[in-house]
């Protein structure tokens, strides 16, 4: 007999909370929703399928090496909430901490990852920066020869980074949730919000109305679209992001592998694939199509790191959306204007590491109807008010 | 998605001989106060659909333009000078 890890319901026609987007940030705020603060009575809508967008498409790296002190400090809450996430929600995620290499090919690179592994270890993160001989002696088969376009220079090396099973994270949130009683509409699809005297009253979908007084919007490339139904322009542009998958081979790759000047990561899966995953397309796009551009430059710049991989036979390739921020960090806030909407986006190209912390904070902000200290650097004005929070060494790759 | 896109001095190109630059926003008054300022350095529409945008033909013939394009599957989409912008809206 199967048993379902979420059920369908019948949607009620009011709801205490309504969370738009069922990939990890909504269901985790919707977990965290119940679990810390005891409100149950929930609705997750999504479009699709819970887990069709980012939280399906990532390349599954987890770590919390960042640039700036609000970086470090919230990813690194969300590294210790993924740390012990198996075993609070009873399933297996696959977490395997098996460390980070971010390598430099320039001077310039080499002194931002300095600057970060130093970052890193005054706030507790552990980084430390190895040399070309030492990577070599944890990753066997890379080129640290000076024939390569971009010689490998040295690497930022963060031992608790790792990769987890994308998947399995949507499900045991969406399943955490649905145990403590919030509902989770699929192939819902919102439509309008209702806003009267700067306050919100409902959500409008293609079935039916719901009546609700806080309504958090967790849509990551596609909040432009939602948050223009409140009156709210957001600092997001869309871009596709690619990444492919390789067959399988005999376990070699031992360790995360990043270099941010070829735009390239890649990992290797327990079940032997190698998950590669590259910058964002150059121009904006809300399509989720691959192109044969991705897979030359990104088979040219994989082979000056591992020229072993000359015959390696690629399985699939796919695009998520990325709501990419000027600064590289998210947008997790309160709006002034509307009372009860909540705005949880700019995850850009760095979410799904980002995910328990983002619904733990969430959930903390609607419950409160304040903001968290932790996420206080994260709102969406911050921009035109010059406060930035500069990421763009950190959270990405090549942009 | 890669296409090829309409420079209005070259005619049809690969997508990547050209950078995307911006959607088009009019541009405040030098003498606009720092709030419409900083929206119109930072706040953007980022449509699901048709929007015009500024790109530039880096690998070509150096020119600025506009294009009117669908976000949602490039395919249809007119290129124009700034010149022209004018009398097509």
């Amino acid at each position: 007999m199967t048993e379902r890890m979420w059920n369908n319901h019948e949607m009620r026609s009011s709801y205490d909370v309504v969370i738009i987007g069922g990939g990890a940030h909504g269901l985790a705020t919707a977990y965290y929703l119940a679990k810390n603060h005891g409100i149950t009575n929930i609705a997750v809508i999504e479009q699709k399928f819970i887990g069709y967008g980012g939280s399906g498409r990532n390349t599954a790296i987890l770590r919390s090496n960042y640039r700036t002190e609000e970086g470090i400090l919230f990813y690194d809450q969300s590294l210790k909430l993924y740390e012990d996430l198996a075993q609070e929600l009873d399933y297996n995620l696959m977490f395997s901490q098996q460390g980070h290499f971010t390598l430099g090919h320039s001077t310039a690179s080499m002194q931002a990852l300095t600057t970060r592994a130093a970052y890193n270890r005054a706030l507790g993160v552990n980084s430390t920066i190895l040399d070309p001989p030492e990577i070599k002696k944890m990753l066997p088969e890379i080129d640290i020869s000076n024939h390569p376009r971009y010689p490998i220079m040295g690497a930022l090396y963060h031992p608790p980074g790792g990769i987890i099973r994308h998947d399995a994270v949507v499900w045991s949130y969406a399943r955490g949730a649905d145990q403590r009683g919030v509902h989770i509409h699929q192939l819902t699809e919102v439509q309008d919000i209702l806003v009267e005297n700067g306050e919100v009253r409902g959500v409008k979908t293609n079935r039916g109305t719901i009546h609700c007084k806080q309504v958090v919007s967790c849509v990551a490339g596609w909040s432009s679209e939602i948050c223009k139904m409140v009156g709210i322009k957001l600092p997001l542009v869309t871009h596709p992001l690619q990444a492919l998958v390789t067959t399988d081979y005999k376990p070699w790759l031992h360790h995360v592998v990043v270099s941010s000047t070829l735009h390239i990561y890649l990992s290797q899966t327990d079940r032997g694939e190698l998950v590669c995953g590259n910058g964002i397309d150059h121009y904006p796009h809300y399509g989720m199509r691959s192109t044969l551009g991705f897979l030359e430059s990104y088979a040219a710049h994989l082979l000056e790191l591992f020229p072993i991989l000359h015959n390696v036979t690629v399985q699939r390739q796919w695009a998520g959306l990325c709501d990419m921020t000027p600064d590289y960090s998210p947008i997790i806030s309160m709006v002034d204007d509307v009372d009860g909407f909540y705005i949880n986006c700019g995850w850009g190209t760095w979410g799904f590491k980002g995910s328990p912390a983002s619904g733990w904070n969430t959930a903390q902000m609607v419950a409160e109807r304040k903001t968290p200290d932790m996420i206080a650097a994260f709102r969406h004005d911050r921009y035109v008010k010059n406060r930035l929070v500069g990421e763009k060494a950190a959270a990405s790759v090549g942009n | 998605m890669s296409f090829q896109l309409n420079c209005p001095n070259c005619g049809k190109r690969a997508v990547s001989e050209f950078s995307f630059k911006c959607e088009y926003m009019e541009r405040p008054e030098a003498d606009a106060d720092f709030k419409e300022w900083g929206d119109y350095i930072f706040l953007r529409e980022n449509k699901k659909g048709t929007q015009t945008e500024w790109w530039f033909h880096r690998s070509g013939c150096q020119s600025w333009f506009l294009v009117e394009r669908d976000t949602t599957n490039n395919t249809d989409h007119k290129s124009f000078w700034y010149k022209d912008l004018k009398q097509k809206k």
